[in-house]
């Protein structure tokens, strides 16, 4: 098989995501690792693995955009582009009218606005700052004692949810602690955790009439969707592969490479 | 992999000249400081130094001293021993790098200006609060530490019109600190002298501002990040014969690239208005990240802080007063939406960068809702970037990076 492939690789702070799109710009192959510490080997393993998903071959590409912390560090793509703009771009292409998209990565969040044609008018990115990020949850999950991916069970099934005041990573970890000490249970303190990552991230900026949530910790926290829509009063939408919205945004930059 | 984007950084060759006038300058302090031959005030950088000159005593400013420390990056090696006594790491990271630099017997002239081994020693401390209270805290450590008189200004804040009894008030306290200045110089009070420093210092305001001007020109001369420095004798040479020749000079040198059309950021596409302070650690740095993306910051509220356009030869006390009280940082939010508007449209300014800088709230205006206030006003969108003047620990290279990249693409996406 030989047909064009349009690559975009997101090298985030926490996760590379690869996305391989075909002309008609449908998700052909996809792949997620974790970061670690080299980038260029990151990348490349990735883009095996979504290749093989495609049933393609890296002759097979024929423009890649890079986006993320790891940008500049990304091999065998032509530019680059931030976050923020692939994020933009690769929501539209599943949300084609003015929207607020709420990303929440590994270890940033941002709220950006889009025009109904797309162009972006605003956004904002957390401060230097793990509050209300990917981050914050995994340092929970340590507290906890707890692997990550059970978080989100564990949040459905709080009956009593535990507030935590603060605003810190580091003193929340501190407030678990005390709520262990007094005998909460922990799917109430794990309930309360999202809900302080969703105020957090709620309160970086107002929101226009459609909602857009993406990123990995959407991803793999679904809960984390509708406790926003509970405090916010209105239905958010997830487009398909809510971790790949940047990486799939990356890829239909490529497009236009060519 | 995407290429790096070079950036060819160009050469203002007045800023040699500046370069020496300050060399000069310190040179000039270090040894009145250490023979005893002349008399130093210390005053805080929009205090009333024309008058202190015109009392015969040479002028040091902390405040020169704290954004050498930042722009050295020595700052947050300072600042923890002036927290350690006390002072938070939320206030003033000039006050806080200065006093640990103090504490820390450490200089960055030292190393720039061989056989400076202290900042001089002041004889008098005087100050303005019209910038912030943290200049008065400043100086009240130093007061204590060298046991030497500290005067001062109360100006009013969160000004609207400077009028008639503010300006009498201001006029009033700076002419009460003739008397002790007196007693502290040994000079009698000469009111010709005086007038004579303040039409200097107005024409030394005035060719900055003409200076700063030539950035309307399209493509700029000049960007922020050097007006930034090359703001030196405007800052600490107001009111002297030489620092006004300067910025002739460094005018005649603009205006003959504006003719030229010779642009300090090759291939200008955006143009960035600045609100708020530099980030002195990093100001080579930024100037590349900008350049890079072809934009020029050209304009800011910060550099045009050093115009006085109120100063009058004939009325000294009360245009000072008026002077000093005109200016941005004095202002209410009603004064500074208004004039930053009227900047954007004279500069033909594509976007703002308002930098919040963590330690210094005088001198960050977006964090009281003026950034939507100015960006329904003008239509001119806006980033805000957290960081600080010198504490380098409160600064993200990263994030700055994404968030101004980010910026520029927007920015690109609205021209088409
Ligand atoms: S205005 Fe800001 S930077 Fe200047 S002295 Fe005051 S607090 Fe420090």
């Amino acid at each position: 098989m030989s047909q064009p492939v349009f690559l975009g690789i997101d090298l985030g702070a926490s996760r590379t995501k690869v996305a391989l799109l075909d002309s008609s710009k449908n998700l052909i192959g996809r792949a997620v690792q974790n970061s670690g510490t080299n980038y260029t080997r990151t990348a490349e393993v990735c883009l095996e693995a979504a290749l093989e998903m495609a049933g393609a071959g890296m002759d097979d590409i024929v423009a890649g955009i890079g986006t993320g912390y790891g940008r500049s560090n990304v091999p065998f793509v032509g530019d680059t582009k931030t976050e923020i703009a692939c994020h933009g771009k690769g929501c539209f292409h599943y949300f084609p009218h003015a929207v607020s998209i709420i990303d929440i990565g590994g270890q940033d969040n941002k709220i950006i606005k889009l025009s109904d044609a797309g162009l972006r008018t605003e956004f904002k990115m957390n401060r230097k700052c793990a509050a209300g990020t990917g981050a914050f949850l995994e340092e929970m999950s340590l507290r906890l004692n707890i692997p990550l991916e059970a978080m989100n069970d564990q949040a459905k099934q709080s009956t009593e949810m535990v507030k935590l005041g603060s605003y810190c990573t580091v003193f929340s970890g501190t407030e678990v602690l005390e709520n262990i000490r007094n005998g909460k249970k922990v799917e109430d303190i794990v309930k309360g955790l999202f809900f302080s990552v969703i105020k957090r991230v709620l309160e970086m900026d107002s929101l226009s009439e459609n909602v857009v949530m993406t990123g990995g910790v959407v991803a793999h926290n679904p809960y984390l969707v509708s406790m926003a829509e509970e405090i916010i009063g209105r239905s958010i939408s997830v487009p398909p592969y809510p971790q790949f919205s940047g990486a799939i945004g990356a890829a239909l930059f490529a497009m236009n490479l060519n | 992999m995407a290429e790096e984007k070079k950036v060819v950084r160009k050469v203002i060759e007045t800023s040699k000249d500046m370069g020496r006038f300050m060399k000069d300058y310190y040179y000039e302090l270090n040894e009145a400081a250490t023979t005893g031959s002349r008399k130093i005030a210390w005053c805080t950088s929009v205090g009333p130094t024309e008058l202190l000159r015109a009392m015969g005593f040479l002028v040091y400013f902390p405040e020169t001293h704290g954004a050498m420390l930042g722009s050295t990056r020595t700052a947050t090696d300072m600042i923890p021993a002036a927290n350690a006594l006390g002072y938070s790491p939320e206030i003033c990271s000039y006050l806080t790098a200065d006093v640990g630099a103090y504490l820390n017997k450490f200089t960055p002239l030292s190393k720039a200006y061989p056989g400076i081994e202290t900042v001089p020693k002041p004889d008098v401390l005087v100050f303005n609060t019209n910038q912030c209270r943290d200049v008065q805290d400043w100086f009240a450590y130093y007061a204590r530490e060298y046991n030497v008189p500290m005067i001062g200004i109360h100006t009013n804040r969160s000004v609207t019109d400077v009028n008639d009894p503010i300006v009498d008030d201001v006029a009033k306290q700076i002419e009460n600190l003739v008397k002790p200045l007196e007693e502290i110089s040994g000079n009698p009070f000469d009111m010709d002298k005086f007038k004579e420093v303040v039409g200097l210092s107005r024409q030394c305001s005035d060719r900055w501002k003409d200076v700063l001007e030539t950035t309307t020109a399209k493509p700029s001369p000049m960007t922020f990040f050097d007006s930034s420095t090359l703001m030196g004798p405007a800052v600490v040479g107001r009111g002297t014969q030489i620092a006004v020749e300067l910025y002739e000079k460094l005018l005649a040198e603009l205006k003959d690239k504006v003719a030229k059309k010779d642009a300090a950021v090759e291939g200008e596409r955006f143009r960035i208005y600045w609100d708020g302070m530099p980030v002195w650690g990093r100001l080579s740095a930024h100037s590349k990240l900008f350049a890079g993306l072809k934009a020029n910051v050209l304009a800011s509220t910060y550099c045009s802080s050093w115009i006085f356009t109120a100063l009058e030869a004939d009325d000294p006390f009360r245009s000072m007063a008026r002077a000093y009280t005109e200016l941005f940082i004095v202002r209410s939010d009603d004064y500074k939406e208004q004039y930053i508007k009227d900047k954007l449209e004279r500069f033909g300014i594509d976007g703002i960068i308002y930098h919040d800088a963590r330690t210094c709230p005088n001198n960050s205006n977006c964090r009281y809702g003026m950034v939507k206030r100015v960006e329904a006003l003008s239509g001119v969108p806006s980033l805000t970037i957290d960081g600080d003047l010198c504490d380098m620990r409160c600064v993200s290279d990263e994030q700055t990076k994404t968030k101004v990249e980010a910026f520029i693409e927007q920015l690109d996406e609205l021209k088409g």
